[in-house]
């Protein structure tokens, strides 16, 4: 194949590398909470032994190596020959973030730290070492419980030299062919063992009419006479497992009875038949629903399709009403039903995109165990409501705030073991991560069992550098949300938000960006913790409808104080241009909305300016300013709908959206607005100093 | 109405476009940039935009700008009713709203017959207007979609 027709094939491959990726970490950290169940450690064994397959077919050396070395150490905790506990779990997990990093070196062409992928080959090799030299290559049959001293079995190994003849079953599905795999190299292949015969099945072959050529229904009865183990049979389809039914049975030695066992062969339903080793269809310890993988534009396109319909059906309603006698007709209640229909279908489509947040909180744990190395302290994770569910951009986004959070909790929340111990604590430090829902919004708590925040000291640095005075009287909680403001970090890089040592202030203006609120909470010696409460998806936002300049605006909710009705008094105007307005108290820049915008609004009217409405707005950094507005219409949910799809970015505008009627509404920027100011301002200084 | 240039059998050397009026004027477009055609709906006006950009309008959920070719070719800005047309194309990924006074026909016309439009001296329409030709006894100007929106990707100065 061409390097054009492989590529989205090994598009695909990366992508189930993934998920392969997502089972083989929840597996594994089961395993290491002790999880009984048999079906774990196969469905961890599978993860890796597909990521070898894949991995095989596009002939990426190292990363087959490794995951064979992992897949080793797999088999022996599967057959009992190692124990499950931590001293092999902690490799294994370390091994799985190796495996991780030499996926994404491939997928991205990324360098590779060799020293970790060597460290840990070296310490999967350890776990392998002392049994495998005493130990035959593990079979399925009668090995569980064994200790490592060989004991003799009455297994298939009792002499090389002595042949016995296999019956296997092979019935490719559809997707052995996708994936390029051949049956008559795996045929010939197997003919490489010993004398073969072949029997085609055609029984699943379908009458010419009905038949889809894109089908599999092929299948072959084959009676293979070797000395080969049953391993060594076994590899030869290692690359097509789960991707075809495949039975090897022994015929008993005795009476090589060929023509009844071929007999009831084709008539036996293949896929009822016990296969011996554990059944390879993915069936994760977790127990999913079957899913589909869908185009995330066919997926937003719908979402688009079904708030139009909701505008539609507000124009029917609107329209019907209208009509004389319209209250009897019945059609207002077949609309107050079509109504709740859309409504459903709306929230289902939003469902779509939404996804559990266990991926988000197992990069934490290895997030965590990255640190560990690094501070050489000991940190326990424990996650509450890995199911609950959030826009997958949410999740995106949610990556870089919470990584800090954890890595700030490390790094600043939990002590040196040395200064636990003084404290009578236990050596090992815990972070708890809870996300639920809450009143429509995600709510993710991070609560450390650390020293909490330090008061004095964070009063003495806020003072020290300018963000209070000295005399300011402030309560507890005031204090610990100082750590937000910016200007409190001593690091000026706000660029790279998963870095070490970056402020708290980033992490509130990347929360805040997504329209969410973060805050602290602390107790001094026994830890902090850190809520922060985010939108369920990005698609929607409340938002204050507005007109303004003779305009429909929404104004964020998020970024709205309060309202105010201006009075003559708390009014005045500043030199030319300036007005200001007192909100209780307080002296806050006035800025008409249609102005700013530019849609030739009146100017502020400082003689008479109690008509229209104030809304105190705050961006960010927590620079608040009033935002003069003609009246307000409405507070709503509106659809974010983007203006860079098809134009461009513009001042002042976050984004559009549609509103009952079909029209556009524009999403107004209360960053942009608060900085425009201030940016008009200098310009004002320059022109000023050129003229 | 207009005659129809005869069909070239070899479809690769001719085109299809739209004719449409502007004014009392007459330009076209390839027709295979057109998505749809459609009556005119109020825009939402946007800040700080050039005068030739009316605003933006709600096309089955997506929100597109809608550009008033009169406006950008220079001429008097079209003061639009319900009976003027928005002629949706699609410019490299993007949807934009053409605002014209009326469709009026779509022709195949043989490549060999477009002439490179000459250097016109006019600041709004060079590169805008790339070809023209002669169906019967008018000139029809072929526009450029790539330039109908300037400067699509920088934000307001």
């Amino acid at each position: 194949m061409s390097p054009e027709q492989l590529a989205p094939i090994r598009a695909q491959f990366f992508q189930e590398c993934v998920d392969l990726l997502a089972d083989l970490e929840t597996g594994l950290d089961a395993l290491e909470q002790g999880d009984p169940d048999p079906e774990t450690i196969n469905t961890v064994f599978r993860a890796a032994h597909s990521i070898k397959g894949g991995a095989a077919i596009f002939g990426m050396g190292e990363l087959v190596q490794f995951a064979h070395d992992m897949e080793n150490v797999l088999d022996a905790l599967r057959g009992g020959q190692i124990p499950a506990g931590p001293s092999t779990l902690k490799p294994l997990l370390r091994a799985a973030d190796v495996l991780s990093d030499l996926i994404a070196a491939e997928r991205d062409g990324q360098p590779l730290d060799l020293a970790s992928v060597a460290a840990a080959t070296a310490a999967l090799a350890a776990l392998t070492a002392p049994e495998s030299d005493a130990l035959p290559e593990p079979s399925d049959d009668d090995l569980d419980g064994l200790t490592f001293a060989p004991v003799p079995v009455n297994l298939d190994l009792d002499g090389p030299a002595q042949a016995r003849t296999w019956r296997l079953r092979l019935r490719p599905y559809a997707d052995l062919y996708r994936k390029a795999n051949d049956p008559l190299l795996l045929l010939s292949e197997l003919g490489g063992l010993g004398p073969l015969s072949v029997q085609l099945d055609t029984t699943a072959l379908p009458p010419l009419d009905a038949l889809n050529p894109e089908e599999s229904y092929l299948g072959w009865t084959l009676e293979l006479h070797t000395a080969a183990p049953e391993a060594e049979i076994r590899e030869v389809f290692e690359f097509v497992e789960g991707d075809c039914d495949l039975e090897i049975a022994k015929t008993p030695p005795p009476e090589s009875g060929q023509e009844t066992a071929s007999a009831d062969i084709p008539s036996a339903p293949l896929d009822e038949a016990p296969t011996p080793r554990a059944a390879p269809t993915p069936s994760p310890t977790i127990a999913q629903p079957p899913s589909i993988r869908v185009n995330l534009e066919r997926v937003d396109r719908l979402v688009d399709l079904v708030s139009e319909l909701v505008i539609g059906e507000a124009a029917l309603a609107e329209r019907v009403s209208a009509l004389p006698g319209a209250s009897n007709s019945g059609a207002t209640s077949a609309l107050d039903d079509l109504r709740r229909l859309t409504r459903d279908l709306q929230e289902s489509v939003m469902a779509i995109r939404a996804q559990p947040v266990r991926s988000l909180l197992q990069r934490m744990s290895r997030l965590i165990r990255e640190v560990e190395a690094i501070t050489g302290k000991s940190v326990a994770l424990t996650t509450e409501g890995e199911e609950t569910e959030v826009d997958r951009a949410v999740i995106e986004r949610l990556t870089d705030p919470l990584t800090h959070m954890i890595r700030n909790a490390i790094d600043h929340g939990i002590e040196s073991p040395a200064a636990r111990a003084a404290a009578g604590k236990p050596s090992e430090g815990s972070i708890h991560v809870v996300v639920a829902h809450r009143a429509g919004r995600v709510v993710i708590e991070v609560t450390d069992d650390g020293g909490g925040i330090d008061r004095e000291r964070v009063h003495a640095i806020a003072i020290d550098r300018g963000l209070i005075s000295a005399t300011d009287l402030l309560g507890d909680e005031e204090i610990d949300n100082l750590i937000f403001e910016p200007g409190f970090s001593t690091t000026e890089h706000a660029s790279d938000l998963s870095g070490r040592g970056v402020g708290m202030d980033v992490v509130r203006r990347s929360v805040q960006a997504l329209g969410g609120r973060i805050s602290v909470t602390s107790r001094r010696g026994q830890g902090a913790s850190f809520s922060l409460s985010l939108p369920l998806t990005l698609a929607v936002m409340d938002g204050m409808l507005v007109s303004a300049g003779g305009q429909c605006l929404v104004v964020p909710l998020t970024a709205l104080v309060e309202s105010v009705k201006p009075k003559a008094g708390d009014v005045r105007q500043l030199g030319a241009g300036v007005t200001v307005m007192a909100i209780r108290g307080t002296p806050v820049p006035l800025i008409d909305l249609g102005a700013a915008l530019n849609y030739g609004g009146r100017p502020v009217c400082p003689a008479g300016p109690t008509d229209g409405v104030a809304l105190l707005v705050e961006d960010d950094t927590g620079e608040r300013v009033a935002l003069r507005v003609d009246e307000i219409i409405d507070q709503r949910q509106v659809v974010i709908k983007s203006l860079e799809a098809n134009y461009r970015p513009m001042d002042g505008v976050a984004a559009a959206t549609i509103l009952g009627d079909g029209r556009v509404a524009l999403i107004v920027d209360v960053n942009a607005i608060i900085g425009g100011r201030r940016a008009r301002g200098h310009d004002h200084v320059r022109q000023a100093a050129h003229a | 109405m207009l005659d129809l240039a005869p069909r070239d059998p070899a479809a690769e050397n001719s085109v299809e476009l739209i004719t449409f009026r502007v004014g009392d004027q007459e330009f076209c477009i390839d027709a295979t940039s057109v998505k749809e055609i459609r009556g005119w709906t109020p825009a939402t006006p946007l800040p700080d935009s050039p005068p030739c950009v009316r605003g933006v309008i709600n096309l089955r959920g997506a929100v597109l700008p809608i550009v008033d070719l009169a406006a950008r070719l220079a001429l008097p800005p079209t003061e639009p009713t319900a009976r003027h047309v928005v002629i949706v194309v699609w410019i490299g990924r993007r949807q934009v709203g053409l605002l014209v006074d009326a469709v009026c026909d779509i022709q195949t016309v043989p490549r060999n017959q477009l002439r490179p439009a000459p250097n016109l001296k006019s600041e709004a329409l060079d590169g805008l207007i790339t070809a023209l030709f002669t169906a019967g006894d008018r000139m029809v100007a072929l526009l450029a979609l790539d330039e109908v929106l300037p400067a699509l990707s920088e934000p307001t100065p």
